[in-house]
């Protein structure tokens, strides 16, 4: 093979977030510093490392060859927006170096730079222009934008107008009709309806098929599965793996190793909880009682709560309650549900309740749970919100062929029954 | 195929390429704030009219008729208005480029191009406007019957004088915007103050003999004596020694602005 396309060694981001650097500090915070301790400012100037460091990229390495697709996954705050942003060249590294070998064209948002007031014909050349074409190559592609972008009674009209699906359409448009060497793709393509999303996942495996170099970031599995033949995984600003999607993404899914999923309190004072009933740990895992990273939409999920009961209670009722991020609450579950421990009492000792929430129920995203326990109507033990989180994971369950992922806070996988009535002929397939 | 590496330290040369391949989303930029500006206005693109002819009629009484300033033998509104011309041209663009980079902070934190495009297509803009003041200016000369002198021919010099500085103001302010939205409060004081500290309504001659060299540490100073020599010519002889310590000032702020702007704009991205 010859030489890769883009080339990354040892590429590092810092991100200095000190009082200091603090730009809503405003002027009179650096004035002030410089004309109570000039000396001290000047110090501070010199040797910055005093700040709080950030490395959102750490000694990252890796390479792309011609008419690759790969896609990077990792959770949020691994660092693959960091990376976009420098291949992209909107910020440069602190360190390292990237060599390309072709032009780099960066989709991080569709419709950067629209401007409301403008017509849609105007923002054609005014979006093309700041993603890099020239005037004559808009020109040339202007029609062809246009039916694409399915506006074409409207283009004369200014974009704040627009309905939003055909303002995303026509932006999505211009960006498709890119032609660089390289294009980075940030989510983006989760716009629109389901028809008009079919069309540009159409014409992104288009865009690969032609032999262009597509680096994809997403959090949907299901589409990173479907279109790079080979994954870079991130974690914490480093390359964890890299190789063919099909290791890549179930070993993601399964070590993802976040914390999030996990809770201990190991000392006994920080226990939530009272002198009857403390907490130990909430954890979620998988059916072998493995802690998860992430959560496969398909696979259930148990909700194991650890919690030591200090002195005897004549009844106890330990139990969950899901949330999406937005404060939606899903459902709550007791441990009460199983009769025979309904009106038990519990004595001394250490109790695990643990739940198990079916595959093919949740659907895709965050979901932040908040555990409690009490005796009803007596007492509260403990109640605390969003002690771990889970997320969960589209990996080709209900919803898995729409790029969007399916409205509502669950996705439950159910029965459906179809009959044909007059139907001329059944196609065979 | 084109290559470019990617360091810590970018190359200088490898910017001024960038910056000529972008050259079209510089006119675009200035073409959609053209487009933009007067979009669901009443009275439009006279707007560039409006604003300097009160301000001139506002002058006119104030400093000519109230104040009784001399006017070196000229209609005191003409007088104004050519001083007008160029402070209305700084003033606009300082304050629009200032503005700049915050306004299309979608832009620098999504796309990459040459930051430098941006203060400068605004500075663009407001020489549009100023061409279209121009015009009025031509007329408010046949209505006086005042006939240009032969030195007209170095009016493009001074305006090209008067581009610089705005430019290396608006660079200035649009940097240290991004990180100090003090800027935000401080441009729109510069301008109001610097109407009355530049010799917008009076001649630079009314300034104290002892203190006229000091007075051209102003740049604006020596751009709109400069105006007023090319077109009113006359009673208006040019003071070189002030001249050249515009020109100075001038240049050190406009070249201190761009590297300045060169120094902070790697960064505007993460801080903005």
């Amino acid at each position: 093979m010859s030489s890769p396309i883009i080339s990354v060694e040892n590429l590092s981001k810092r991100y200095l977030v000190g009082a200091g650097r603090d730009s809503r500090d405003g002027m009179r915070h650096a004035l002030e510093s410089v004309i109570r301790n000039p000396i001290k400012w000047l110090k501070q100037q010199a040797g910055r490392g005093a700040e709080k460091e950030f490395w959102a990229l750490k000694d990252l390495s890796f390479e792309v060859h011609e008419g690759q697709v790969i896609g990077i996954i990792g959770r949020n705050g691994a660092g693959k927006s960091t990376l976009l942003k420098i291949l992209s060249r909107i910020t440069k590294p602190t360190s390292g170096r990237i060599h390309l070998r072709g032009r780099v064209a960066s989709l991080l948002e569709v419709g950067t730079g629209f401007h409301p007031e403008l017509t849609g014909r105007e923002n054609i050349f005014l979006n093309g222009a700041i993603l890099g074409m020239t005037r004559a190559e808009i020109v040339r592609k202007f029609d062809e934008i246009v039916a694409f972008s399915e506006v074409e009674e409207h283009l004369d009209m200014p974009v704040k107008r627009y309905s939003s699906g055909m303002y995303v359409r026509l932006a999505f448009a211009v960006a498709a009709h890119l032609e660089p060497e390289i294009l980075v793709v940030d989510e983006v393509l989760a716009v629109g309806d389901s028809a008009f999303q079919k069309k540009c996942l159409g014409k992104m495996e288009d865009v690969s098929k032609r032999g262009r170099t597509v680096l994809f970031v997403s959090h949907n599995m299901g589409m990173v599965t479907r279109l790079c033949e080979q994954s870079i995984l991130l974690e914490r600003g480093r390359v964890v793996m890299m190789g063919s999607t099909e290791t890549v993404v179930p070993h993601y899914l399964s070590n993802g190793a976040s914390v999030e999923t996990e809770r201990i309190w190991t000392s006994e004072e920080d226990r939530p909880g009272n002198d009857k009933v403390r907490l130990r740990s909430v954890r979620a895992t998988d059916s072998d009682g493995k802690t998860l990273g992430a959560v496969d939409i398909r696979k259930p999920v148990y909700i194991e709560i650890d919690y030591e009961v200090l002195r005897d209670v004549p009844r106890a009722r330990i139990g969950f309650r899901l949330s999406t991020p937005d404060g939606t609450d899903v459902f709550t579950s007791a441990d009460i549900t199983n009769e025979e421990w309904r009106d038990r009492p519990r004595s001394v000792g250490r109790y695990v309740s643990r739940c198990e929430i079916p595959g093919n129920l949740l659907n895709q995203g965050a979901y932040s749970v908040t555990v409690g326990g009490d005796n009803p109507y007596v007492e509260t033990f403990f109640l605390e919100h969003g002690v771990i989180r889970l997320e969960v994971e589209q990996t080709g369950g209900p919803g898995s062929h729409d790029r969007d992922k399916w409205q509502g806070v669950i996705c439950p996988a159910l029965n459906w029954n179809v009959q044909a009535y007059n139907a001329v002929s059944a196609p065979s397939r | 195929m084109p290559e470019l590496i990617i360091e810590a330290n970018r190359k200088e040369r490898q910017y001024w390429r960038d910056l000529w391949t972008y050259r079209e989303l510089f006119y675009f930029l200035a073409w959609r704030d053209l487009l933009v500006r007067y979009k669901q206005t009443v009275v439009g693109v006279a707007w560039s009219f409006i604003r300097p002819f009160l301000t001139m009629v506002v002058f006119t009484i104030v400093f000519g008729k109230l104040g009784k300033m001399p006017s070196a033998g000229v209609a005191y509104p003409l007088l104004v208005f050519t001083g007008m011309l160029p402070w209305q041209f700084f003033s606009t663009a300082i304050s629009e480029s200032g503005n700049s980079l915050i306004n299309n902070s979608n832009l620098i934190s999504k796309v990459y191009f040459p930051r430098l495009v941006v203060p400068a297509s605004s500075v663009l803009t407001s020489l549009v406007d100023f061409l279209i003041s121009a015009v009025f200016l031509a007329f408010l000369m046949i209505w006086y019957s005042a006939i240009p002198p032969a030195q007209i021919v170095f009016l493009p010099a001074f305006i090209l004088f008067g581009l610089a500085i705005s430019l290396g103001v608006g660079v200035w302010t649009a940097a240290l915007m991004v990180r100090y939205r003090d800027f935000r409060f401080i441009v729109p004081f510069i301008v109001q103050f610097g109407l009355y500290i530049s010799p917008v309504g009076f001649v630079s001659t009314v300034v104290p003999e002892g203190w006229r060299l000091v007075y051209f540490l102003n740049p604006i100073v020596g751009v709109i004596d400069g105006f007023r020599w090319c077109i009113l010519g006359g009673m208006h002889e040019l003071y070189l020694p002030g001249l050249a310590l515009s020109l100075t000032t001038g240049t050190v702020i406009t070249l201190g602005g761009i590297r300045y702007f060169r120094a902070t704009e790697s960064e505007f991205a993460d801080i903005i």
